[in-house]
C-alpha cells in the first residue's frame, strides 16, 4: 500500500492547522453520513470478480447485437480493422499530447494530417488539433465569438435544430458570464422551422449564430441567405456538421461559415455507449489566434528537414494563465488519430461512397416506411441519412416492440421537442442492408396492426 | 535599456507622450525586453470609446507570457493602432515609435501627475533588477 505520509507527519500537519484528528476534518458532513455502513457483498477473488463483470457486461445490448436505426448525433458506421490495429501501436501510445517535437514526430504528423483533412472536409482554412466531443467544440465556438467581440456582443442565436445536448453544453459553458442572452431555441419555437427564420433574431448585438447542417432532424438547407444576414450584422456564423455528410454536400466554408464544429465520431470511432468521441473545430485564418486548444504546424529543423511542432497553444493557461479565455489545454489525441487513419484509408472516393450508401439506404427506408398506413415521413426538405417519422403510437412502445425483434429503433423526438411527441428520428447508414430495412418495415407494420 | 526623456511612465510599464491634450500610449523598452518576443497584439478598444484610467487597452502575448496593457490615464480614444496586430514584432523593435497602441484625448490632466518622469522610471526599473 502506498503511504504518502508517516504518522508523525500527519500529527505535525494536524497540529499546524489546529485539528485534533483526521476525523475532525470531516465535521462539516452530518455525522450520520460521515462513515456510513455500506451494504456490500462479500469480497470476491479476482477470478470471481471477472466472471461477475462479464455477466454484467453481457446484459448490455450493443449496436453489434442489434440492427441499429438509432442516430441523433452518434452513428453506427463500419470501422475498418486497420483503424484499431494502427491506433494500438506502441509508437502512438501516449498519456498526453506530446510537447517535445524531438520525440513525437509521428504523433505530431498524425495531428497535422488530421487538421489538414478536417480543413479540407469542412472547406475551412484552419482546424485545431480537436476537442473532447462535438458539444465541447460548439461551446468553444460560443466562447470564441464572445471574446472575438471583446465581450461586447451578448446575444447568441441558436437554431432549435442544433443538437439539444450541444445547446445545453453551450449554456453550461457560458453560465459564468453575466448578461448573456440565448435565443432562437425557446420551447415555443417550431422545431421544423427553417434556418432563414433565425434572420429576424440577428442584430448588431449578436455575437454568434449557430445552425446544424444537416440539422438535428436530418434536413439539409441552403445557408446562403442566413450567412449574408449574419455577416450583414457583423456577427459570426457557426455551422455544426456531420463529417460523413460533407462528402456529398457543399461545404460550410463555401457558404461563408466563420466557425465549423462537429462530432467526429462517425469517422472511424465506435459508438462505445457514448464515448470517447471527437470534437471537430475549424475556422478562418483570420480567427486563428482566438482558437482554443492547440494547432500543430509544419516546419523545418536546423538541417532543413521537414518536421512538425505545436505551433499555436497561445490560448492555453501556461502562456495566458488567468487571462486564458478557455480552459482547454489538450486535444482528443487517440480519437483524432483514429479519424485521421479512417479518412486516409477511405480516401475522398471511399468517404463519398460511404455517404452515398447512407443517403441511398436512408431514402429507401423513408419510402418504405412512408408506405405503411399510420406512419408519416416528413419530406418537405432534402435529408441525408436521418429523417422524421410520425408514428401511430408512442415511440417508446414502438421501440419496445422493435427490441423484441432485435432492432434498436430511432430516437424519441418527444424527449427534446414536446411538440414532436410520437415522432421518431430514424438513422440509416451503410451498416443497414436492404434486408435489415425490409425487416424493420415488417416489424413496424405489426405495430400498425396492433 | 532605453528610456526617453520627454515621456511619462506608469508603474505597469506603459509610456505616455503628450501632444496638446492627446496622449499617445505604448509599452516601454523595459517591458518588451521582459516579455521577450511578442507574437500577438490585440488592441481592445476602438475609436470613439471612452475609457477609464486602468481599464485594459490591449493584450500582448509573447513566447513566454501574456500581459494586459492598461490605460495609465482616462480619456476618449481618438486612434487605435490596429495594424500592430499584423506586425507584433514592432513592439520589440520600436516600442516608443511604430508600436504605439492607442491615442487618447485625455479627460483629466491631473491624472498625469501620478505618472513618473524618465529619471524616476529609470530608477524604478533598476530597483526591480532583471
Amino acid at each position: 500500500m502506498f503511504t504518502p505520509h508517516t504518522d508523525s507527519e500527519r500529527e505535525a500537519m494536524l497540529r499546524t492547522i489546529g485539528a485534533g484528528s483526521i476525523e475532525d476534518l470531516f465535521t462539516d458532513i452530518p455525522a450520520g453520513y460521515r462513515f456510513p455502513k455500506l451494504n456490500l457483498p462479500p469480497v470476491l477473488s479476482e477470478m470471481e470478480a471477472l466472471a461477475e463483470a462479464e455477466d454484467l457486461a453481457g446484459a448490455n445490448e450493443s449496436a453489434r447485437d442489434l440492427i441499429c436505426f438509432l442516430g441523433a448525433g452518434a452513428y453506427n458506421h463500419y470501422v475498418p480493422a486497420a483503424v484499431d490495429a494502427l491506433i494500438r501501436r506502441g509508437e502512438f501510445a501516449t498519456s498526453y499530447t506530446p510537447y517535445q517535437p524531438e520525440v513525437s514526430q509521428g504523433t505530431l504528423q498524425a495531428i497535422f494530417e488530421f487538421q489538414s483533412l478536417v480543413a479540407a472536409l469542412t472547406g475551412m482554412e484552419v482546424s485545431n488539433a480537436s476537442h473532447y466531443d462535438g458539444a465541447t467544440s460548439a461551446a468553444e465556438a460560443a466562447v470564441m465569438a464572445y471574446h472575438h467581440f471583446r465581450e461586447k456582443r451578448t446575444r447568441f442565436v441558436l437554431s432549435q435544430a442544433v443538437h439539444p445536448q450541444f445547446r445545453q453544453v453551450v449554456r453550461t459553458y457560458m453560465q459564468g458570464y453575466a448578461g448573456l442572452e440565448f435565443t432562437g431555441d425557446e420551447p415555443t419555437v417550431d422545431p421544423l422551422a427553417t434556418p432563414d427564420s433565425l434572420t429576424k433574431l440577428i442584430d448588431s448585438n449578436t455575437a454568434l449564430v449557430m445552425v446544424q447542417y444537416p440539422d438535428f432532424l436530418g434536413r439539409i438547407f441552403d445557408l446562403t441567405a442566413l450567412a449574408s444576414a449574419v455577416h450583414a450584422a457583423g456577427s459570426l456564423l457557426c455551422v455544426a456538421i456531420n463529417p460523413t455528410a460533407l462528402a456529398l454536400l457543399k461545404t460550410p466554408g463555401e457558404y461563408g461559415a466563420d466557425i465549423v464544429v462537429g462530432e467526429g465520431q462517425p469517422l472511424g470511432i465506435p459508438l462505445s455507449f457514448g464515448g470517447p468521441y471527437l470534437g471537430l473545430f475549424a475556422t478562418r485564418k483570420e480567427l486563428v489566434r482566438k482558437i482554443s486548444g492547440r494547432i500543430v504546424g509544419e516546419s523545418v529543423d536546423g538541417q532543413g528537414r521537414r518536421g512538425y511542432v505545436l505551433t499555436l497553444t497561445a490560448r492555453e493557461q501556461h502562456i495566458r494563465r488567468e487571462k486564458a479565455t478557455s480552459n482547454i489545454c489538450t486535444n482528443q489525441g487517440l480519437m483524432a488519430l483514429a479519424a485521421c487513419i479512417y479518412l486516409s484509408l477511405l480516401g475522398k472516393k471511399g468517404l463519398r461512397q460511404v455517404a452515398d450508401l447512407c443517403y441511398q439506404n436512408a431514402h429507401y427506408a423513408a419510402a418504405q416506411i412512408a408506405a405503411i398506413p399510420g406512419f408519416k415521413v416528413y419530406s418537405d426538405a432534402p435529408f441525408f441519412h436521418e429523417f422524421v417519422v410520425r408514428c401511430p403510437q408512442p415511440v417508446e412502445e414502438i421501440n419496445t416492440h422493435l427490441l423484441d425483434h432485435e432492432i434498436l429503433g430511432g430516437y424519441d423526438l418527444g424527449q427534446a421537442y414536446p411538440s414532436l411527441k410520437d415522432h421518431m428520428l430514424v438513422a440509416v447508414t451503410e451498416m443497414n442492408s436492404r434486408q435489415d430495412i425490409d425487416y424493420l418495415v415488417e416489424a413496424l407494420k405489426e405495430v400498425a396492426h396492433d | 535599456m532605453q528610456v526617453l526623456a520627454n515621456l511619462k511612465y506608469s508603474s505597469t510599464d506603459e509610456w505616455v507622450k503628450m501632444d496638446g491634450n492627446v496622449a499617445t500610449i505604448g509599452i516601454t523598452d523595459y517591458a518588451q525586453s521582459q516579455l521577450s518576443d511578442i507574437v500577438y497584439v490585440e488592441i481592445k478598444v476602438s475609436e470613439g470609446e471612452k475609457i477609464e484610467k486602468n481599464s485594459p487597452l490591449a493584450t500582448l502575448e509573447s513566447v513566454k507570457a501574456a500581459a494586459d496593457v492598461n490605460a495609465p490615464i482616462g480619456g476618449k480614444v481618438v486612434a487605435a493602432n490596429d495594424g500592430l496586430g499584423q506586425t507584433p514584432e514592432m513592439v520589440n523593435s520600436d516600442p516608443f515609435g511604430a508600436a504605439w497602441m492607442v491615442k487618447l484625448e485625455i479627460s483629466n490632466p491631473a491624472e498625469l501627475d501620478s505618472l513618473m518622469d524618465a529619471a524616476a522610471y529609470e530608477k524604478y526599473c533598476e530597483g526591480r533588477g532583471h
